[in-house]
């Protein structure tokens, strides 16, 4: 690789990175809209949902993100082995989320066309869930080009914005979770 | 070269596949749930959406995204396709800016006629009282389709001239993302289809805005334009994107912020707005969508939702969508005013910031759009306060218009008219503003004719004239030839007269007691004059616009040779070649002074020599 070619990368790399967080500005107000819309319609209150559920669910997509860390440091340091395996827990743990929100939240009492409170719910769990399979499949491509020897310590920049996409999403849920789950006073 | 070789060919048949496909998919899920097969609504949803997905991988904007997946190599190829035609690169996927921008601009002006014609047809039907021709749901799906229409044109105008001069006037080789700039420009190919289609499945009767609950039960149309909106939006939103992080990182050495062009500020606070409020807008039209779909009770009253909510999400993207059509095109005026005057822009920086104090300011006022919509009573002063505080960078803007003409040695060429004539037009939208935001006047002027008078002159001052204006400054430079200068004065002289007639004479009517969005209205009103004076105003506006495309398309052949810089511009873009070269300043660029120091002596903005003076 040139050096030549280095720079252009790295200037390259520069504007992915704003690109990214510009595209990140962008959702928030999407999501932001989804919340604001929570407290118009639900105001100080929330359905019943089950809690150990919102807690288990929760609890996966947090610990996902410590794996896609793990993955981004482990091929800044060309530790491939360690990159692929954590691409794959953190795609697994993605998988079983999904599984808790779409197998069983949504095969609860609450159905879409139950009034604002299953309108809102499966509003905003739909387009989380939505991101969260684009985040599964973008991993699961990621994982595919490392299998073949893509990415390097020097040039991973499809690993870091698959990464920051991904705890993007977490931290979306880490508001969706308490506006949906734990505010107001429960109704049924 | 066969015709499948087309980007928009293959497209336009894989967008037909993608939606049979669709639609397809939709009665085998249903069946296999053991539903009746056929439901309309869902079906034209999702082919509609599969469609334009289709269209995207047909026309060719994701090979590079899918080469990039399965790990090979995409370098970008410069220049005209090989082995074809090199006007074939504007019927597919080319990454040269300069291309998209003439892509955005011809899709803006198709859309800008479909949106006339339509207009036409209603302006004749109220031309006198009593029905003529028109069908009353007809007449509001042709009045919803001639807005969007409309702001579709204008986004994409925006898009067109943002694309093509930004990289120019920075000094850049093109846009930060050029893969992402071309996605962004050909999603709106389908996507105006599908909004065409809308007009053919029952039409959609509930005016531009799309309020529930009429929006909730309109025909089958509302759902295709509400799947249109969204690809807009998606596109808006990209090419934003792409135009925010171009500017800041893409400017030539010596390039600060404050000595970037005029335009490119107001491209700036446009883009971010843009960025952010869209995705409201889009957010509002799903949920409705999915209210029709699934019965998802948002809106519903009888299922504890409220209407009201849609109209704040609704409006907190379209009130600031008015300062994305206006910022681009009062930074024109800014752009072309000290050209014409040969004296520097007065207040440069203030003219700046003024831009982004009214992007930012813009997201502080949506409510103004709801005084009468029973929203809670104590929103609504704040609303009027906030509202009116936009006044002021916007009279900023306009002070420094005046100073800079004050003493100026002025020239009168076409471009300059228009942006003469975008002052006088903007003063008319800017006076009959503070009205509508106040609550005392607005809850009697709210959804009258007033308000159609004056937001049609907001768009002809800060988009209309402007565009017109950049068509004919920058037309040399896309060609390389001059337009007919006595068909370009023609075209002012007919316009703008008929444009203030037309603006008053709505305000006018609506003060009299002309509603919005009806096909007809009582003669006891004593208003047929006026109405008629409005509809032949119109029409000679649409006959104007007909003389300047006329001009254009025949002066880019036959026109006279441009000289290098007939405008005697300070700008870069004049500094080369016209048309420009598929490489922008292939010796680089620095800039070495203030942007417009016009008649002050031995001053210089740019180095177009960096290269050859050894860096
Ligand atoms: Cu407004």
């Amino acid at each position: 690789m040139s050096s030549e070619s280095l720079a252009s990368y790295k200037a390259q790399l520069k504007a992915n990175r704003l690109g990214l967080w510009l595209f990140f500005a962008s959702e928030s107000f999407m999501f932001g809209g989804l919340l604001a819309a929570r407290f118009y319609l639900w105001g100080n209150t929330r359905p019943d949902l089950d809690q150990l559920l919102g807690l288990i669910v929760t609890s996966i997509l947090l610990l996902s993100s410590f794996f896609m860390n793990r993955a981004e440091s482990a091929i800044a340091h060309d530790d491939r082995k360690t990159f692929l395996n954590s691409l794959l827990i953190t795609a697994a743990l993605g998988l079983l989320f999904l599984v808790g929100v779409v197998g069983f939240e949504w095969q609860g009492h609450l159905k879409p066309w139950d009034g604002v409170y299953g309108a809102v719910l499966f509003g905003m769990t739909g387009l989380h869930a939505l991101h969260v399979f684009s985040g599964v499949i973008i991993i699961l491509l990621i994982w595919n080009r490392g299998r073949k020897g893509g990415f390097s310590a020097e040039r991973h920049w499809g690993v870091e914005a698959c990464a920051i996409y991904w705890h993007f999403v977490d931290v979306v849920w880490v508001f969706f979770y308490p506006a949906l789950y734990l505010l107001g006073l429960p109704v049924s | 070269m066969t015709v499948l070789s087309l980007g928009i060919v293959r497209g336009l048949a894989a967008q037909i596949v993608g939606t049979a496909l669709g639609m397809g998919l939709v009665v085998l899920v249903r069946v296999l749930m053991g539903l009746h097969a056929w439901e309309a609504e869902p079906a034209t949803v999702v082919g509609a959406m599969l469609g334009t997905i289709f269209f995207m991988i047909g026309v060719g904007s994701m090979n590079d995204w899918f080469r990039w997946a399965r790990g090979e190599a995409t370098p970008i190829h410069h220049g005209p396709p090989e082995g074809r035609p090199s006007w074939t690169r504007y019927f597919g996927v080319d990454y040269s800016h300069k291309v998209i921008g003439i892509q955005y601009g011809v899709t803006a002006i198709l859309l800008l006629l479909t949106g006339g014609a339509l207009a036409s047809i209603f302006r004749v039907e109220l031309a006198e009282a009593g029905r003529q021709f028109l069908d009353p749901a007809v007449f509001n799906t042709m009045i919803g389709m001639h807005g969007w229409g409309m702001i579709i044109s204008i986004l994409l105008g925006i898009a067109a001239f943002a694309n093509y001069l930004i990289p120019l006037l920075i000094g850049a080789s093109d846009m930060a993302f050029p893969r992402l700039n071309s996605w962004a420009f050909w999603l709106n190919v389908p996507a105006a289809l599908v909004f065409l289609t809308s007009m053919f499945v029952g039409g959609w009767d509930t005016g531009w805005t799309a309020y529930p609950p009429l929006s909730a039960r309109a025909p089958l149309g509302m759902q295709l334009y509400f799947v249109a909106v969204f690809f807009f939006g998606i596109s808006s939103i990209v090419g934003a994107l792409n135009l925010i992080a171009t500017i800041l990182l893409l400017r030539a050495p010596g390039m600060s912020l404050f000595r970037m062009p005029i335009f490119a500020w107001g491209v700036l606070a446009t883009s971010i707005i843009a960025l952010t409020a869209t995705q409201l807008i889009a957010l509002s039209f799903i949920m409705v969508m999915m209210q029709r779909l699934l019965g998802m009770g948002f809106f519903d009253p009888a299922q504890g939702g409220n209407p009201i909510l849609f109209q704040h999400l609704f409006w907190f993207y379209s009130h600031p969508a008015v300062y994305i059509f206006v910022l681009p095109g009062l930074g024109v005026i800014s752009e072309i005013l000290p050209v014409f005057c040969r004296k520097p822009l007065f207040g440069y920086k203030w003219v700046a910031l003024s831009s982004i104090a009214i992007a930012l300011a813009g997201f502080l006022v949506w409510a103004h759009h709801m005084f009468t919509s029973g929203m809670a009573s104590f929103l609504r002063v704040p609303f009027m306060f906030s509202t009116l505080l936009v006044a002021v960078p916007t009279g900023v803007k306009f002070f420094s218009w005046v100073a800079t003409i004050w003493g100026g040695k002025l020239t009168f060429p076409t471009p300059m008219l228009f942006v003469l004539g975008a002052l006088s037009v903007f003063l008319i939208g800017g006076l009959s503003g503070p009205p509508n935001g106040i609550v005392t006047t607005d809850l009697f002027l709210h959804d009258t004719y007033w308000i159609v008078g004056h937001f049609h002159a907001t768009m002809f001052g800060g988009f209309v004239f402007p565009f017109f204006a950049a068509m004919y400054y920058w037309f040399p430079k896309l060609t390389g030839r001059m337009y007919n200068e006595r068909l370009g004065q023609l075209h002012f002289w007919l316009m703008t007269p008929a444009f203030w007639i037309q603006s008053l004479g709505q305000m006018r009517v609506g003060l009299l007691g002309m509603r919005r969005r009806i096909v007809d209205y009582d003669p006891a009103l004593g208003i047929e004059g006026g109405q008629l004076a409005v509809t032949i105003a119109g029409l000679v506006i649409g006959l104007s616009v007909l003389i300047m495309l006329v001009n254009l398309v025949y002066s880019a052949r036959r026109g006279r040779v441009a000289e290098r810089n007939p405008w005697n511009s300070r700008s870069p873009e004049w500094q080369i070649p016209s048309p420009v070269p598929e490489v922008n300043y292939p010796d680089g660029l620095q800039v070495i002074g203030e942007p417009y120091d016009y008649g002050l002596p031995d001053s210089r903005y740019v180095n177009l020599q960096v290269a050859a003076a050894g860096e």
